[in-house]
């Protein structure tokens, strides 16, 4: 095995290796349906899961005991209306360029306005694939004040804390930066803290740990006693991370284990838990169908307040409905599942989203759109 | 069937809205029978004889990209929409939408490419237009070439005629050029060396007919080969079965995709075909696909089934299966 092939290598979408894991699978289902009720519920807390599952056909080689739920990890999803509609507010802005990932034009404020119809309008709004290129965009237009839509989780953060601490380095006035983003271990505790939970598992995501490492969801295993498995993203992680899972509530333990351990280091990436903590500090979150919750996300530390793209340009935060009839805030707490949702397909599909599950392509509604139920 | 309310960049993804835009306006108006299969030329019938004649404009950003230009896609684009009806390239057409300001030497340079094209393609650019409009009226230069060309007497190729058991073929390697172009468009800086795969492709497709048993032929471009087997597959109502670890995507260009959240069934391609043969017939024209230089890569990806409900179904590597729908909107970039 070449070093490139640890991290994609077609061994990892082996037929036969996977064809193995099922064979196990569908061993150890039926041993810990019997301890969990007949059924047991992993989740998926992220989208990239979900997206990896729905695109892999793998839905299908489950064994009837066990239900995959889709959790609050898609970065557009999550994003609670009153934020969305402050990204609408700056892109109004005369002579803003707003910067975005690709992944954000979609998603409609309270207003049923999404960037696109801004972009319509006049607005000027630029899809860069790295707030890097936003940063250098201010630095070519200094005449321009380009904001950066900086929303998802442990995984975006450190990166958008990188251009930030650029921009600052290099003294560029004339660029700023939301700070929408989300943490995942406080979103695993909102979960658990309801009391109509029924989760015996989680798949978390790779990406996320390779940031923070695994101690941060220690809490998940002793005080809520649920296992859970840091899981990379090809075919065969996740089934040996529901194998993984599936193991733990067969002999009755609850740990934080490694699937992915070819990417993740225990500690995580401590140059990008220091820029974290440089740029950002942690924060209430406003989240879709959840609300505004303390210490769940990070808003700009003292340092870098200068650079929050809300503050400079003062778009107060407003509570937003729901769009009606829209079941993605309970979808994104693992309550239901898109078919569950009365607008799933008919009104609400992917090229006219109601919601943000079915807007953003990690979303779970336009994952079970995109690739059937 | 709902009134179109306004033109949105996705209308011209090559995918579902594409469709609908053409059904919706065009189909209405235009209605008529050499239309009507909407494939990728169209025939039309002269006494002793049958010809077929297509159009298509070209708008890439960047004009010049690894492995091609304007120039070449626009030559080789409608050579391929003729090709793949079975026709041989008699004349092309070239009209040109100049912006105001741009460079003489990068249009000489597009032109001499569009020759170079057309030479290997053995057709000549017979007639052509220019028209300049003011600075910011366009985008440097959008090119629309038509083309017209000769199905030889006997030879008769639809999606329509496509049957149980038909095994589909795809000409190599898939989502190069859709790659190619983002990666210089938004300067990605993706290494691997990742060049569009432009080329005029009517000596493959002549060099495959050759086998009796091909009953259809497709152009894999805009929405890639999921969208052209959504349109076979509502052509000849029959499910498309494809195995995903045969369809053939270069490494490079696979992890290109993947990090970019881009599937590479729904990337433009402009030198791939899909050739839906006879079962039987299948590793004679595989054969032969091999043997030519823009078919090295070819490889049969799966098969048509006659099912109550027809879709177009993916069996995936790992053993498991799902749809393919047309493609949705445009392809964005995700954002972790």
């Amino acid at each position: 095995m070449k070093n490139s092939d640890r991290f994609s290598s077609p061994l990892w979408r082996d037929r036969a290796l996977g064809a193995a894991a099922v064979a196990e699978m569908e061993k150890l289902a039926p041993r810990a349906a019997a301890l969990t009720g007949g059924r047991v519920n992993f989740m998926e807390v992220c989208g990239t899961h979900t997206m990896a599952i729905a695109a892999s056909g793998m839905r299908k080689l489950f064994p009837p005991q066990l239900k995959m739920l889709s959790g609050p990890g898609c970065p557009v999803c999550v994003t609670s209306q009153g934020d969305i509609d402050r990204v609408l507010a700056l892109a109004e802005l005369p002579g803003v360029i707003i910067t975005t990932f690709g992944d954000m034009l979609k998603v409609k404020g309270s207003r049923g306005l999404d960037l696109h119809a801004m972009r319509e309008r006049g607005a000027d709004i630029r899809v860069v694939y790295s707030p890097l290129d936003a940063v250098e965009l201010a630095a070519a237009e200094p005449a321009r004040q380009v904001v950066f839509i900086g929303v998802g989780f442990e995984t975006t953060a450190p990166v958008i804390a990188g251009a930030v601490a650029r921009a600052k380095a290099a003294g560029l006035k004339n660029f700023s930066s939301t700070a929408f983003f989300k943490l995942v271990p406080p979103a695993l505790e909102l979960l658990l803290s309801d009391p109509e939970n029924r989760i015996h598992g989680f798949m978390l995501p790779g990406h996320v740990s390779a940031i923070i490492g695994l101690e941060p969801y220690r809490f998940v295993a002793e005080k809520y006693k649920v296992p859970c498995v840091v899981t990379g993203f090809e075919p065969l992680d996740i089934l040996t991370g529901v194998n993984m899972l599936l193991r733990q509530v067969v002999s009755g333990k609850a740990l934080v284990e490694d699937e992915y351990f070819r990417v993740v280091r225990k500690a995580g990436n401590p140059a990008a838990q220091r820029l974290m903590a440089e740029v950002f500090t942690v924060s209430a979150a406003s989240w879709r169908a959840i609300g505004t919750v303390p210490a769940t996300g990070l808003e700009f530390s003292a340092a870098y307040a200068g650079f929050d793209a809300v503050k400079r340009f003062k778009i107060p935060y407003r509570d937003a409905p729901e769009p009606k009839g829209c079941l993605c805030g309970g979808i994104l707490l693992g309550k239901a599942l898109p078919p569950d949702c009365k607008l799933f397909g008919k009104v609400c599909t992917p090229s006219n989203a109601v919601g943000p599950c079915m807007v953003s392509s990690e979303g779970a509604c336009a994952a079970w759109f995109k690739y059937g139920a | 069937m709902a009134v179109l309310d306004k033109v949105v960049l996705a209308h011209g993804s090559g995918g579902r809205l594409s469709r609908e835009l053409v059904e919706q306006v065009f189909l209405k108006s235009f209605s008529n029978p050499a239309l009507a299969p909407l494939e990728d030329a169209a025939e039309v019938k002269i006494p002793g004889a049958t010809l077929a004649f297509t159009t298509d404009s070209y708008v890439v950003t960047p004009v010049e990209f690894p492995g091609a230009d304007i120039g070449r896609v626009a030559v080789c684009g409608t050579v391929n929409d003729l090709a793949v009806k079975g026709a041989r390239p008699l004349a092309l057409s070239a009209g040109f939408i100049l912006e105001e300001g741009f460079s003489g030497a990068l249009l000489t340079r597009i032109a001499a490419s569009m020759r170079r094209a057309a030479e290997e393609a053995g057709v000549k650019i017979v007639t052509g237009d220019t028209k300049v409009v003011e600075r910011g009226k366009a985008d440097g230069v959008f090119i629309n070439t038509s083309g017209v060309g000769l199905i030889p007497k006997g030879r008769s190729l639809s999606s329509a005629f496509v049957k149980h058991g038909d095994v589909i073929i795809v000409s190599g390697g898939l989502a190069d050029h859709g790659v190619a172009v983002m990666n210089a468009r938004d300067r990605l800086g993706l290494q691997g060396g990742i060049k569009s795969d432009a080329a005029p492709l009517n000596g493959l497709t002549e060099a495959v007919l050759k086998v009796p048993g091909v009953r259809a032929m497709r152009d894999i471009t805009r929405g890639g080969l999921a969208t052209v087997l959504n349109e076979v597959s509502g052509a000849c109502r029959l499910t498309a079965e494809v195995e995903e670890n045969s369809v053939p995507v270069s490494a490079a260009t696979r992890n290109a995709c993947a990090l970019l959240g881009l599937d590479p069934m729904y990337v433009a391609n402009e030198g791939k075909i899909a050739v839906f043969t006879a079962a039987a017939a299948a590793p004679a024209a595989l054969k032969a696909m091999r043997a030519h230089r823009y078919g090295r890569g070819a490889a049969i990806v799966g098969r048509m089934v006659k099912e109550k409900k027809p879709q177009v179904r993916l069996l995936t590597s790992i053993g498991g299966s799902r749809i393919m729908l047309m493609l949705e909107g445009e392809q964005l970039p995700r954002i972790c």
